[in-house]
């Protein structure tokens, strides 16, 4: 791997070296890099491009890399992932997504996730997205992640897209059974002539279980983010969902939330928000030494952190 | 030295112009100048000129003899102008540790930070790395101001009713940061406030009524006519 997938690597991944636990490293389009361990393996899917990571019932404490660069201008792929984690299982897996384009052609991946998550598994799932490169292709993603939570289950979704995305439809279903939760926190920030979609879906259809979406992003300059954000009390549940844009320059934002209670005990709260930065924060940020752009970016990477 | 000539502003509203500050013009030395006088009388409007966030509409302010009249907030704050806000803004996602950082003007070790915290009564563990967001207290925002004003370690050090919103106890402490500030520094300290007991800690105060200066003098001089006529004010009120 040269310099620039190593760099990429480390953005997205937090990975320097080769990192201990399972990983699967896909660099424009093949696999350069696997390894498994005795709780978690890795398969290649033979009927579509792909992978299905494995874990077994009991695994404790394990990390899992899978992330995916592409530095290849013009390259467009679809990745179907599968994750299957057994009853029981405590990991984090760590995903995301870095593409460098230096060439004039479009360069996209999709990426559709599928979790499994068993009876009293427990996931932390982190995933970042992030583009560079100097040409004019421009740099796409479209996530889409399935959740499926059994009785008792847990994730923890972290997703974050900071910079370089020109284009991304983010989509996320979860299905989440009795006692079941489901925790999911968005960072998004566009510039330039960016536009995001962030569509979530969560069904709460088990006996007590609870989710809480939390969407926190930052508009620059011409960018356009879409926030949509549903979820469906089915039954004995509790729902919560969040948005909190920051919006500058030009740019729009909208928030959608959409609360639907099936059940009588079903407990629903939605929150959106949307403002520029206040003027007193900047005023307050330049009476202790700092410029207006300075406590423009001191302002905007707290709201993101 | 601190001062200001010919100082007036006027705003705009909706019954047209007017003046809130009227052509003040006042030095002012190191140590502890106390800004006092009914409400509404221009004492903030005063502050946020001297620290550059309301520009006057006529006059001049100078820093040690320099002319400091057209420079922006940013400028006078690294010019050595610090101010601490009446009402304390909230951040979300910075943290304590993050903001007086910056107010330091570089990254403090947590012993540092925890220091400024602890003068001004905050248990630094429970606090340095919590956001300056909704979840804290007036009283609590107003101390972590306060504390940044420390951390900024500045030749003029400004306060906005550093009082308001502070319990009895960490009053005491609050007068003794105070005095504390004003051994290692050096430098002037100018409160605006109603207290006595900060009146009391006066070098120097400052009356300011209806965009002018009533009168300034020394404590001896001012304090017993202020409270005097804050007496007044009560018997009139109880009948007495």
């Amino acid at each position: 791997m040269n310099n620039t997938e190593l760099e990429l690597l480390k953005i997205i991944a937090d990975m320097d070296g080769t990192p201990a636990g399972a990983f699967n490293i896909r660099s424009n389009g093949s696999l350069a890099e696997r390894h498994i361990t005795e709780n978690v393996n890795i398969v290649t899917k033979t009927d579509k491009p792909g992978i299905d990571i494995i874990v077994k019932p009991n695994t404790k404490n394990e990390k899992i890399h899978i992330p995916v660069i592409i530095s290849e201008s013009g390259l467009e792929e679809i990745v179907y992932n599968d994750f299957i984690i057994g009853d029981g299982a405590d990991v984090e897996i760590v995903a995301g997504c870095g593409i460098h384009n230096c060439g004039d052609e479009e360069s996209r991946h999709d990426g559709i996730h599928s979790f499994f998550v068993g009876k009293n598994a427990k996931v932390r799932y982190v995933e970042k997205h992030f583009g560079n490169g100097d040409g004019n292709g421009e740099k796409n993603m479209n996530p889409t992640t399935i959740i499926n939570i059994a009785e008792g289950g847990s994730m923890e979704m972290e997703t974050t897209q900071i910079k370089g995305i020109d284009s991304t439809n983010r989509v996320t279903k979860a299905h989440l059974q009795k006692d079941a939760t489901l925790i999911i926190k968005e960072k998004l920030m566009t510039h330039g002539k960016q536009k995001a979609e962030t569509d979530f879906t969560v069904n709460l259809d088990g006996e007590n279980s609870s989710a809480n979406v939390i969407s926190r992003s930052v508009a620059k300059d011409n960018s356009q983010q879409v926030f949509l954000s549903k979820i469906n009390g089915n039954n004995i549940c509790s729902g919560h969902t969040e948005c909190d844009a920051i919006i500058m320059d030009n740019a729009h934002v909208s928030a959608i939330p959409e609360i639907t209670a099936n059940h009588i005990d079903a407990s629903l709260i939605h929150e959106a928000a949307i403002g520029k930065i206040a003027g007193e924060q900047l005023i307050k940020l330049m009476t202790l030494g700092l410029s207006e752009k300075e406590a423009e970016e001191q302002i905007v990477n707290g709201f993101l952190k | 030295m601190l001062e200001l000539q010919n100082v007036s502003f006027s705003a705009e509203n909706v019954d047209g112009k007017k003046e809130i500050i009227k052509n003040i013009s006042l030095k002012i030395d190191n140590g502890f100048t106390v800004i006092t006088g009914p409400n509404g009388g221009g004492k903030s409007t005063l502050a946020k000129i001297i620290s550059g966030i309301l520009k006057p509409s006529s006059g001049k302010i100078l820093l040690d003899g320099e002319d400091i009249t057209g420079y922006s907030i940013t400028e006078r704050a690294n010019k050595g102008i610090s101010f601490a806000f009446q009402q304390p803004v909230r951040f979300k996602g910075i943290t304590v540790n993050d903001l007086i950082s910056l107010a330091a003007g570089k990254n403090i070790g947590i012993t540092e930070a925890c220091d400024y915290l602890s003068q001004v009564g905050l248990c630094a563990r429970d606090y340095i790395n919590r956001e300056v967001n909704a979840s804290l207290s007036g009283g609590e925002l107003k101390r972590i101001e306060i504390a940044t004003v420390l951390a900024r370690q500045t030749k003029i050090s400004l306060f906005d009713e550093p009082e308001a919103g502070i319990d009895l106890w960490s009053f005491n402490s609050l007068i003794q940061v105070f005095e504390k500030m004003h051994g290692t520094l050096g430098g002037s300290i100018i409160i605006i406030s109603h207290q006595e007991r900060i009146l009391n800690i006066a070098d120097r105060i400052i009356v300011v009524s209806e965009g002018n200066i009533e009168k300034t003098g020394t404590k001896q001089e001012i304090l017993p006519a202020l409270l005097g006529k804050a007496d007044m004010a009560c018997k009139k009120l109880i009948g007495g």
